[in-house]
């Protein structure tokens, strides 16, 4: 349509320039989790991811002193660092009412009679004349710049190091044992079912059509205690068992629809060609139909993937809700509950989370594509 | 055993099981019920024929009846009869159910999603579509647009919540909204999330944020499909570029933007995830499946959770009908 816009050229760039508004808007909160991810978290609470290419100048909590009390000339010094980063101290204290009472450089003196300097990189220097081994250490507050740092310490600590009932490692593995059968499951069902209502002629036809495209729009929030009790009458309980199935039944609809429709619209000649040379039609079915739905299958195997893998009330309901049988989504629900201010675990726990299933979308998103639009336009 | 063999087991047992049935069921049918040979060959073939559709239906018909169609009765059946399902109590669910004010809060709440979310996305998603096909890197818009249908909803809900975050007056402000909202005046730092009614606008726009890249790449298959000479009129006659989209394009995909606005309503009366993950439904923003949620499972009220489901049910039918009625159309 360049012979509308392009005839003018204010419009083009509005339109590019919009645009760029627009995808900025849909990317920037992804964006603000993604770099926060990589971020201390003492740089995430105290100032803004935007901000995170930027030095920062903010006061440190405070730092207790320690180190080895050595004699020299007749002088007890102890000596020590107290930053472990590559920030520059402007000012700092030893009171807390007044937490930058010296410059980087100073000396200061303790209530008790000691002296202390704190130099620009956070070395200190505490010196009396007499011997300190039984001072209670003093507490230092540093304001100092820090210049931009990431660090991959956020997820080495919720993938290796978690706390209790936070193992995001161990509810990566669960959701991959829950997302994989689930998804495999359903299209070879789906498929030979959608084979009979698009190519097989029996009475009824049309009618599970319609049913089919009924149940699609069910809310599976009436299958929870229905099922669940089900479950429990035949011994399933909860446990995977249970939720492969149920995700199973909850996709069959979307998958018989986008196949059948897919399959419908293959052309009549080679099947009946087939049918002529003596095809039978389970045949016809694993030679030429399923080859041929390649696409539609790959469609629905994204859409049953990323649904199970995203799936929070499932996973809930079905398999349980203690420590080991909990997946990613579920995980990042409880560490939002309990450790909401904590968003080194929190963006580093989420990235993790849609790690895959973003990869899946970039990467078959021509698939996905051309399911949705075989889903929803005629 | 171990989870993932026991997945193992289950995919090669499922599509195992499923490929053996399919074939054994078949072969039992062709060989040994109807064999096409000996005198009845031809009647033979012929009934075997009107048998096998049901072969390689019923798999699928057992599940499907099994785990949606048998649930909506049983839900039904479980919402005329007390908390653990074993006296018949007629409508009083349905009526404590009434008497609740979380429930009438729901209810407007869902009304609040319903009227927005579809329209709001709906209208970015063609907007999106309108802009990115114009222009040469529109297929890496459209990439990042859609991008947010893979993150799950709890994800996109911690995405989110950092944007809402809020911080003491007087420190700095680590969510992206405060500070907006600081260096445009604001005069205190905002907890966006409890500020009742308006909430459920914050917690809304998640749904449109995910919700708008499905509806763009439909809309925008669709305006490809807009007739060039209908267009190409338009300009002849004069039309501006808006008269053309709004008067020309946009009757023409009227059709698809129904699809995709009954779609997200869809969507819309199920939203649970979001909204469980960042206020729970406090601060007056509770939605129907979270409400119903809470009953089923956190007051172990049956009957009560299973009267909200049938809410939902209720809700969905108009659009379930009207679906069916399109597909029979169709088949015609």
């Amino acid at each position: 349509m360049d012979n509308i816009a392009g005839s003018k050229p204010a419009l083009t760039w509005a339109v590019h320039i919009s645009a760029v508004l627009l995808v900025l808007l849909w990317v920037i909160p992804t964006f603000g989790l993604l770099v926060s991810s990589f971020r201390t978290g003492d740089q995430i609470s105290t100032s803004g991811w935007w901000q995170a290419l930027s030095t920062q100048e903010a006061q440190l909590p405070a730092i207790r002193l320690k180190g080895e009390e050595v004699q020299r000339d007749g002088v007890f010094v102890i000596e020590g660092q107290l930053l472990d980063s590559a920030a520059t101290v402007s000012r700092w204290g030893i009171n807390s009412k007044d937490p930058e009472a010296y410059a980087a450089g100073e000396t200061g003196a303790l209530p008790s009679g000691e002296a202390i300097t704190v130099t620009e990189t956070g070395a200190f220097t505490l010196s009396s004349t007499q011997s300190m081994a039984d001072l209670r250490m003093p507490r230092v507050f540093v304001s100092a710049a820090t210049p931009p740092e990431f660090t991959l310490n956020n997820y080495d600590t919720v993938l290796f190091k978690p706390a209790p009932g936070q193992s995001v490692g161990k509810a990566f593995l669960n959701t991959l044992t829950v997302s994989i059968p689930a998804t495999i499951i359903p299209i070879l069902i789906a498929a030979f079912a959608a084979y009979a209502l698009a190519w097989m002629e029996f009475p009824g036809r049309a009618l599970l059509v319609a049913a089919v495209v009924g149940l699609l729009v069910v809310p599976l929030q009436l299958a929870l205690i229905p099922l669940l009790q089900f479950h429990n009458s035949i011994g399933i309980g909860k446990g995977y068992l249970g939720v492969w199935l149920a995700h199973t039944g909850f996709g069959l609809p979307l998958a018989i629809y986008l196949l059948r429709n897919y399959m419908a619209g293959l052309p009549r000649d080679i099947i009946e060609n087939a049918k002529v040379d003596g095809a039978t039609d389970f045949q016809i079915f694993t030679k030429i139909i399923l080859p041929l739905s390649f696409p539609a299958l790959a469609s629905f195997a994204i859409f049953q993937f990323l649904w199970t893998w995203n799936d929070l009330l499932v996973a809930m309901v079905f398999l349980g809700t203690t420590d080991n049988e909990m997946v990613l989504t579920g995980t990042l629900l409880n560490l939002m509950g309990s450790r909401g201010g904590d968003w080194e675990i929190l963006s580093a726990s989420a990235f993790i989370s849609i790690a895959v299933p973003l990869i899946v979308f970039f990467a078959m998103q021509k698939y996905l594509v051309r399911g949705l639009l075989a889903g929803s336009v005629k | 055993m171990h989870p993932a063999i026991q997945a193992m087991l289950t995919i090669v047992i499922g599509v195992g099981g499923c490929i053996g049935y399919f074939y054994f069921s078949n072969l039992f049918l062709d060989k040994v019920l109807f064999p096409a040979r000996g005198a009845d060959a031809g009647r033979n073939i012929n009934r075997a024929n009107m048998i096998r559709p049901w072969l390689f239906l019923a798999p699928a018909m057992i599940a499907l009846g099994l785990y949606l169609a048998y649930p909506v009765v049983a839900t039904a059946w479980l919402s005329l009869h007390d908390k653990t399902g074993e006296t018949f109590v007629g409508l009083a669910n349905y009526g404590t159910m009434m008497g609740e004010a979380k429930f009438w809060e729901s209810m407007r709440s869902n009304a609040l999603w319903l009227l927005f979310v579809p329209a709001a996305s709906t209208a970015f998603g063609l907007l999106a579509a309108q802009l990115t096909d114009r222009i040469w890197w529109g297929n890496i818009a459209k990439s990042l647009i859609f991008m947010p249908m893979a993150i799950s909803f709890v994800g996109a809900a911690v995405i989110w919540k950092l944007i809402y975050d809020v911080r003491p007056e007087g420190t700095e402000q680590i969510g992206l909204l405060n500070a907006i909202y600081l260096a445009l005046g604001g005069d205190a730092p905002l907890q966006w999330l409890q500020i009742p009614f308006w909430n459920n606008f914050f917690l809304m726009a998640v749904l449109i944020w995910i919700q708008t890249g499905f509806a763009m790449v439909i809309l925008s298959a669709a305006l490809r499909g807009v007739p060039e000479d209908t267009i190409e009129a338009a300009i002849l006659d004069g039309a501006n570029p808006f008269q053309i989209f709004f008067k020309i394009k946009v009757p023409q995909i009227m059709g698809t933007i129904v699809v995709v606005w009954t779609t997200i309503t869809i969507v819309v009366l199920k939203v649970f995830d979001i909204v469980r993950a960042m206020t729970n439904g406090q601060w007056e923003s509770q939605v129907l499946a979270n409400y119903m949620f809470d009953k089923l499972f956190t007051a172990s009220d049956w009957g009560v959770g299973s009267a909200a489901a049938m809410v939902i049910m209720l809700l969905v039918t108009p659009i379930l009908v009207w679906n069916v009625h399109n597909a029979r159309k169709e088949m015609r």
